[in-house]
């Protein structure tokens, strides 16, 4: 994820959303995206991954953690994953880091899970749509207002 | 194994008012397998602490450890150099873990991170059922291996109250019986016949805590405990 510095007003903020997605189907929705020159918010970063099966809860809250807005994590339609049960443990786990969320302060709609079948383009940009207007009512990360930064927020030395 | 459960963060964080550098311990036999008090469970609470932390304006400095076992001084020993840096401890495992991780560092604050449930299965990931009650006395050989202290929520040693409704227990009809499951099994057996003898009552004493034990082979070096 790119570093941006950290904002400081709320006019000139800019939503930071980390999409997590299958490769075999909404990262393959998002490249289809592209090619039919469908427009969709620039606020979204992707994280390609070889099943949303490897996304951890401790992903999910690290991201939080690090002063992401918001998290959308892009899986297969149910039935449809290429190992069978990735994208239902995915599911799993993101409902469950929705709880640790809630408890720890905040708001479990910074994160969501969708499934986009790798066809669906017009459903990816429809998805990223939803997400950056919800995230523009949340308001920023409120991480990245409160407090002092962490080791995990401070970005790393360039290189010499 | 020991399951148990981790204790509501909200309950982590009055505990640990007043403290500034906190020491997550995890432990990585039975909790680590219940999903409870492992390797991954601490980095999920301090994460969960780091970010209650600052949203509250008071970022806590927080380490986390994971020990092979809480319940062995010798895994436990791997830490002395680390708890010197810090006000308070959370240990994440059992009540055993959390007791000798105080006996240790008498001097740290020790503080639950979890809450010890009972010994049970792992039936599949994430779902686990209690089995045993460590009543002292094995009576599975009796029973089929069916236990009739766990299982029944009376504890009945010689048959069914008159609760029983079709197999399920009237405590909880949600539950099976267990006498029905001890007749099942005994039956399934060819052992239908023990069903007849009569256990005599529980000697509770040797449920009595707190217990001790000491391995016939180390008689002479624990002698005086005996």
């Amino acid at each position: 994820m790119n570093r941006e510095p950290a904002v400081t007003t709320k006019d000139a903020w800019q939503p930071r959303i980390v999409a997590l997605v299958c490769t075999y189907c909404t990262y393959t929705a998002a490249d289809m995206a592209g090619s039919l020159r469908l427009q969709y918010p620039p606020e979204v970063r992707l994280v390609k991954l070889p099943c949303t099966g490897k996304v951890d809860t401790i992903h999910l809250l690290k991201t939080i953690q690090a002063g992401a807005d918001a998290i959308l994590v892009g899986g297969c339609e149910i039935g449809d994953c290429h190992f069978l049960e990735g994208n239902l443990r995915a599911r799993e786990r993101v409902e469950y880091a929705k709880v640790l969320l809630a408890e720890a302060g905040i708001d479990p709609a910074r994160l969501e899970m969708y499934h986009i079948g790798a066809s669906d383009a017009p459903l990816w940009v429809a998805r990223v749509k939803e997400m950056v207007a919800r995230v523009r009512e949340l308001g920023p990360n409120p991480l990245r207002l409160a407090g002092k930064a962490t080791k995990a927020d401070k970005p790393k030395p360039a290189a010499p | 194994m020991i399951i148990a459960r981790r204790k509501p963060l909200q309950e982590i964080k009055d505990s640990l008012e007043g403290f500034q550098r906190v020491l997550v311990v995890g432990c990585g036999t039975c909790v680590a397998v219940c999903l409870a008090g492992g390797e991954r469970e601490v980095k999920l609470l301090v994460s969960q602490l780091e970010i209650a932390s600052r949203l509250a304006g008071r970022p806590l400095t927080l380490g986390e450890a994971t020990v092979e076992r809480q319940c062995d001084r010798e895994f436990l020993h791997e830490l002395r150099h680390l708890v010197k840096d810090y006000d308070a401890l959370v240990s994440l495992a059992c009540g055993v873990g959390i007791q000798f991780l105080s006996d240790l560092y008498p001097d740290k604050v020790v503080l639950p991170g979890v809450d010890t449930t009972f010994i049970g299965a792992n039936e599949e990931p994430g779902y686990w059922t209690e089995r045993c009650r460590m009543c002292g006395s094995c009576y599975l050989a009796l029973t089929g291996a069916v236990c009739p202290i766990t299982m029944c929520p009376k504890s009945l040693l010689n048959g069914p109250c008159a609760g029983t409704r079709e197999g399920r227990c009237e405590v909880n009809p949600d539950k099976p019986c267990a006498w029905t499951l001890i007749y099942d099994r005994l039956e399934t057996s060819g052992r239908l016949d023990r069903i007849r003898d009569i256990v005599p009552p529980r000697d509770h004493r040797l449920a009595a805590h707190p217990a001790t034990q000491t391995h016939q082979a180390y008689k002479r070096r624990f002698s005086a405990h005996e």
